[in-house]
């Protein structure tokens, strides 16, 4: 199978098309599974009792936030090394969903906050560099909106997502680095979890809901992108004309 | 080498370089960075004597003292090495407790009296129903009983 074969945006305007309603359906469904073990199957805990319920949303919502920056990040660099124009349409699709889940990591974070350390925001490392990721996520949807000239803007845009890619790793490991009122990470890849089981099952459903989600919304808008982008080719033509 | 594989190295070398640099500035901030001191440290005179700061730890067991106002507390922050005492006047949050965590903002007077304009409770990130941490608590206390110390 060639691999390049897929990077011509028509061929992937099509498969995209066909992938669609598989990634709808699997977040919708995702997101029912994962919301039903959270309310109803996950027993309260025994310091925090229903708050802490918010984790079903805070959490996928947060890694989702600091990896589709990294996926973004990964599209630039193709992107700028081999000139593939898909790459860059890939980072430009995924960006307002990167920017809504830092959105609400940060909003639900407050939420939590409020109640359970008794304050809506600190200035501590993790809030503080969460709260940069969601200005370097604006920053660089408006720059891609301020420059008319695709190819510049494509570059651009790349280029800051690379450089503001520092921040990702900051935030992962602040609450290692440094005291911060956040706590540390319950589950990672280097020990076991420090949570009960169904709550930890409860999570990474609504994980695999988030990811889900953002592929189904990040390809509807990679097919808008490649369709305003070819819209002078015949393909791009033809289609436009049946709608 | 291909202008591509440049381009590449190129990618890889700038990233390196922030990286790099980002090491060094955060290094530079480190005391900046810090949310909070612990009692270890304020003792080692490293916490600012002539501004606000924040002090970090355990609640003392057994610590708590309401005053006669019914509005002030007194509680003891502890890192199990060293400790301060702490009044604070004002609510505190649902999850202040003795023996969990615990973040005061304020000054510390001459005494040795730190005394807070604002106590945030820092809870840890371990997650389980109330009946595990109760089975934890009984292991705990099983424990102690068999092996004397």
């Amino acid at each position: 199978m060639n691999l390049y074969h897929f990077a011509s945006p028509s061929t992937f305007y099509h498969l995209a098309g066909k992938l669609i309603p598989w990634f709808a359906w699997g977040a919708g469904i995702l997101t029912l599974w994962g919301l039903y073990i959270g309310f109803f199957q996950a027993p309260t805990d025994f310091q925090q009792s229903e708050a802490y319920r918010i984790i079903f949303i805070h959490v996928p919502a947060a890694w989702m936030s600091m990896f589709i920056y990294l996926v973004m990040a990964f599209w630039g660099a193709i992107g700028l090394a081999f000139n593939t124009r898909l790459s860059f349409m890939m980072a430009r699709a995924l960006a307002p969903t990167g920017a809504m889940f830092t959105f609400v990591a940060l909003w639900t974070g407050a939420w939590w906050g409020k109640p359970m350390w008794g304050a809506w925001w600190v200035w501590d490392a993790r809030l503080t560099s969460e709260l940069i990721l969601l200005f370097l996520y604006v920053g660089i949807i408006a720059l891609w909106a301020a420059i008319d000239d695709i190819k510049r803007g494509d570059r651009a845009g790349s280029l800051l997502t690379l450089i503001g890619a520092i921040n990702v790793p900051i935030i992962y490991f602040s609450v290692k680095w440094w005291n911060t009122l956040h706590q540390g990470a319950s589950v990672s890849l280097t020990k076991a979890p420090s949570m009960a089981a169904i709550m930890l099952q409860g999570m990474l459903v609504m994980a695999f809901a988030a990811w889900f989600y953002t592929i189904a919304v990040a390809l509807v808008r990679v097919r808008r992108i490649i369709l305003e982008r070819e819209r002078h080719t015949d393909w791009a033509k033809a289609i436009l004309a049946e709608d | 080498m291909k202008s591509r594989h440049k381009k590449l190295l190129a990618i890889g070398l700038g990233l390196a370089g922030i990286g790099i640099a980002a090491a060094l500035i955060l290094n530079a901030f480190q005391s900046n960075l810090v949310f909070f001191f612990s009692p270890t440290e304020v003792t080692e005179g490293k916490a600012p004597t002539d501004r606000a700061f924040r002090i970090g730890g355990l609640v003392e067991d057994g610590s708590v003292q309401r005053q006669p106002d019914g509005l002030t507390v007194r509680f003891v922050v502890t890192d199990t090495a060293k400790s301060i005492p702490v009044a604070y006047k004002g609510i505190l949050p649902d999850l202040f407790k003795e023996g969990k965590g615990v973040v005061a903002e304020g000054k510390l007077g001459t005494d040795g009296l730190f005394t807070a304009t604002q106590v945030l409770a820092k809870h840890d990130e371990n997650y389980m129903p109330p009946e595990a941490a109760h089975a934890l608590e009984q292991a705990a206390k099983a424990q102690k009983t068999v092996v004397p110390q």
